[in-house]
């Protein structure tokens, strides 16, 4: 794709099939998802029929082959689809990019008996799925993970506990990273473990932050039996199953930044245009203005960093890695930055819960946290740039 | 089954703006829509296609810009979109309207297969005259079904069809047979949500693009400007009137009569109607 801007839009130039992808998931977000966000961020409530209500319409497996249900589609397509998502919940949205990271995972690395038994329930979502690496334990270093997987017979046993789980509870299935070999990312394979499997045990819904529409939980295993067949490609492959995974998911995770973002900037757009003090409209004093200038002109570098790196993947660049982890950091930093700008031009309404800013700027702090803290985003672009 | 849906795009009203001064409608930087009673025509079209077979063809007569409507019609999952475009159809009324339309309704039966159903709103929400519907009827002679606001039945092997239309102070059902033409009523269907297959779908199929000589019309003074007789001389709010309507039973006298009669009396209270209407009819 070239690097042109388009002036109707003052968007990075998109093709007409990428108008039309972002135009559907703009119309489902601004139907079913904006008028509820509020109202499911306050009552922790968790939408499984309107996550569902995505699967028919091709966001369930949107990077999936299309063989098994999948939409086929590039990485630049998909985030689009989670921009246009988050506009109206970053959490939803969130939730949705974690699902398509496992549909990934096993299309890529399942074999067919795999793909056909899993992938067409998962693109349809009636199954919805859960990315199973961090542990109590474990998080940034994530190769020193301990939940253990002993073959016996056909089936694998499971030990140990996965923390911070999204979904856990309401998924009905889990990507597992475990540990069947030595330590070290050598010793690491996935396994993809069914919500019914018997051992399997949820923690607690943690009180948290943000993205109060979905749980977070401990994923438990204690004598956890899962049937051999379930095992994504070899021993000893999980790890690089996982960072792939992570590879593609940061570009999502950024793009909820990105949507949340937006639509922060647009309320504090709104806003200023109403709120008067001193005799004018706040809009008109040059300090604000500056502001929002600052914003829109930082999300819209973020905007354009963004779909250079989904492109970058699409297109198999060999630096693309390290394009996602320079995107995920920049475009997560910008994002929780913006949104925190908005609340201030929004004064004492920006702190209350009905006015949305809040919750955004709740939801957007976690994006630089998870799928590799921001640090780890710089450990990673580093070790590109310098070597190890 | 081979069914074509009218489309008009029209302008998002819950956003139109009125010029302050010349109190006229401002459509500049006015979003469009597709005109709502025509969305529930295309659902209902696309249901009936989904369970008989066939497809849906919708067609739109506009400028080059209502592209955009047709493509979300694609969107939700018509099989072929029309856009019918010319300068000479610039400044069409109702009638030059009609006329455009039942003659590329007739070249699409001879292109794509002779439709069964010809579907429209019941009446746009800028135009508002719902004269469009029956005036493609009469021209395409298909039975006439409008205000409909269900479709009951169809049996495509005896070619019937029962609907039910909504008349003053109740529901009629009425059974007729096909070809036939259909306004639809509002809120008569949840408008299906097209994925992202028919989103793409949409972006790469083709609009077909229709000029005046492509549809077949050879006579343009019945297009446009030129094939319009409406004037508009002033647009106002009307003020609501003391008087109450009087019925008139036509079951004692003649329809040609009452006309006359009523013309009359409208004359004797406004004279100079008539040598205005003398005036227009002469030139
Ligand atoms: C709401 C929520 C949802 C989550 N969902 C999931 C999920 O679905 N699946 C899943 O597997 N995980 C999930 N996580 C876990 C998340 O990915 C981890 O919290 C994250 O990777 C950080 O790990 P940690 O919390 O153990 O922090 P630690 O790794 O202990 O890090 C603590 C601090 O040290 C810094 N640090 C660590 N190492 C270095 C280094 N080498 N150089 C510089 N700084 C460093 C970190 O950046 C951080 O600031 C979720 C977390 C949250 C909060
Ligand atoms: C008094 C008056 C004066 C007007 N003067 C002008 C003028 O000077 N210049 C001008 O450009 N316009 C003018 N118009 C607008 C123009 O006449 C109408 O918009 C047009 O003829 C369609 O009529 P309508 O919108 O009332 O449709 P209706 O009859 O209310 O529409 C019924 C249905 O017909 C179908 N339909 C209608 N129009 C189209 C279309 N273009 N393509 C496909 N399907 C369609 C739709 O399914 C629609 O739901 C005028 C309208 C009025 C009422």
């Amino acid at each position: 794709m070239d690097a042109a801007v388009d002036a109707s839009t003052s968007q990075f130039e998109l093709n007409e099939e990428q108008r039309a992808i972002q135009e559907m998931a703009q119309a489902f977000a601004a139907d079913r998802v904006a008028p509820n966000a509020l109202d499911w961020d306050r009552r922790k409530h968790f939408p499984a029929d309107v996550i569902r209500e995505t699967g028919p319409l091709g966001l369930g497996g949107i990077y999936v082959r299309d063989d098994v249900g999948g939409s086929a589609l590039g990485r630049l397509d998909a985030v689009l689809i989670f921009e246009a998502l988050s506009h109206a919940d970053p959490g939803f949205s969130s939730f949705i990019s974690i699902h398509n990271m496992v549909a990934s995972m096993i299309d890529r690395f399942g074999n067919d008996e795999q793909r056909q038994r899993f992938l067409p329930k998962l693109t349809s979502m009636e199954w919805l799925a859960s990315y199973c690496l961090t542990e109590p334990g474990s998080g940034s270093d994530a190769a020193a993970l301990k939940t253990r997987a002993v073959k016996s017979g056909g089936d694998y046993v499971l030990n140990g506990a996965k923390q911070f789980i999204s979904g856990a509870g309401d998924s009905d299935v889990y990507a597992v990273m475990v540990r069947t070999g030595a330590d070290g990312p050598k010793g690491i394979s996935t396994i993809v473990v069914p919500k019914d499997a018997p051992g399997l045990s949820f923690g607690a819904n943690e009180h948290k932050m943000g993205w109060h529409m979905q749980s977070t939980r401990q994923v438990i295993f204690e004598d956890c039996k899962v049937p051999a067949e379930n095992l994504l490609s070899g021993e000893g492959a999980g790890f690089g199953i996982a960072m792939a995974g992570l590879d593609g998911g940061r570009l999502n995770i950024a793009a909820c930044s990105l949507g949340g973002a937006q639509s922060a900037l647009d309320k504090a757009l709104s806003y200023t245009a109403e709120r008067k003090a001193f005799g004018s409209k706040i809009n008109q004093f040059q300090a604000l203005q500056f502001r929002l200038a600052d914003m829109e002109t930082e999300l819209q570098a973020a905007r354009i960093f963004l779909y250079a790196a989904a492109s970058k993947l699409d297109r198999k660049a060999p630096d693309a890695g390290k394009w996602s982890a320079m995107a995920k950091r920049f475009v997560t930093d910008t994002g929780f930055n913006v949104a925190n700008d908005a609340l201030q031009l929004l004064g004492g309404y920006g702190y209350l819960h009905d006015y949305g800013v809040e919750k955004l700027v709740r939801d957007l702090r976690v994006h630089q946290i998870l799928e590799g803290t921001n640090e780890i985003m710089r450990v990673i672009i580093a070790r590109a740039l310098i070597g190890r | 089954m081979h069914i074509v849906v009218c489309i008009k795009q029209v302008p998002d009203s819950a956003q139109i703006r009125v010029h302050p001064v010349t109190n006229t409608i401002m459509r500049q930087g006015v979003p469009t829509i597709i005109n709502p009673y025509d969305l529930f025509a295309l659902e209902e079209a696309l249901k009936l296609r989904d369970v008989h077979g066939g497809e849906v063809t919708v067609l739109t007569m506009g400028p080059p810009m209502a592209e955009d409507s047709l493509r979300k019609a694609l969107g939700y999952g018509a099989d072929r979109a029309v856009l019918l475009t010319d300068r000479y159809f610039a400044g069409s009324d109702t009638l030059a309207t009609s006329f455009a339309l039942s003659q590329a309704i007739a070249k699409i039966g001879e292109t794509f297969g002779r439709p069964d159903i010809v579907f429209t709103g019941k009446q746009t929400i800028d135009g508002d005259t719902a004269q469009v519907g029956p005036g493609i009827a009469k021209r395409l002679d298909l039975s006439q079904l409008t205000y409909v606001a269900k479709i009951a039945s169809i049996d495509l092997d005896t070619r019937e069809i029962e609907v039910a239309r909504r008349a003053e102070g109740g529901t009629q059902l009425l059974k007729s047979r096909l070809p036939c033409l259909i306004t639809m009523l509002e809120d008569t269907n949840e408008i299906r949500r097209g994925s992202l297959q028919q989103a793409l779908c949409a972006a790469r199929s083709q609009v077909v693009k229709w000029t005046a000589a492509d549809a077949g019309i050879d006579d343009l003074t019945r297009c446009g400007l030129r094939g319009s007789p409406t004037v508009v001389k002033r647009v106002f709010a009307p003020t609501a009137r003391a008087e109450r309507a009087a019925q008139i039973d036509t079951a004692e006298r003649g329809l040609q009569d009452i006309a006359d009669e009523l013309i009359a009396d409208i004359l004797t209270r406004r004279p100079a109607l008539e040598h205005e209407l003398a005036f227009n009819s002469g030139t």
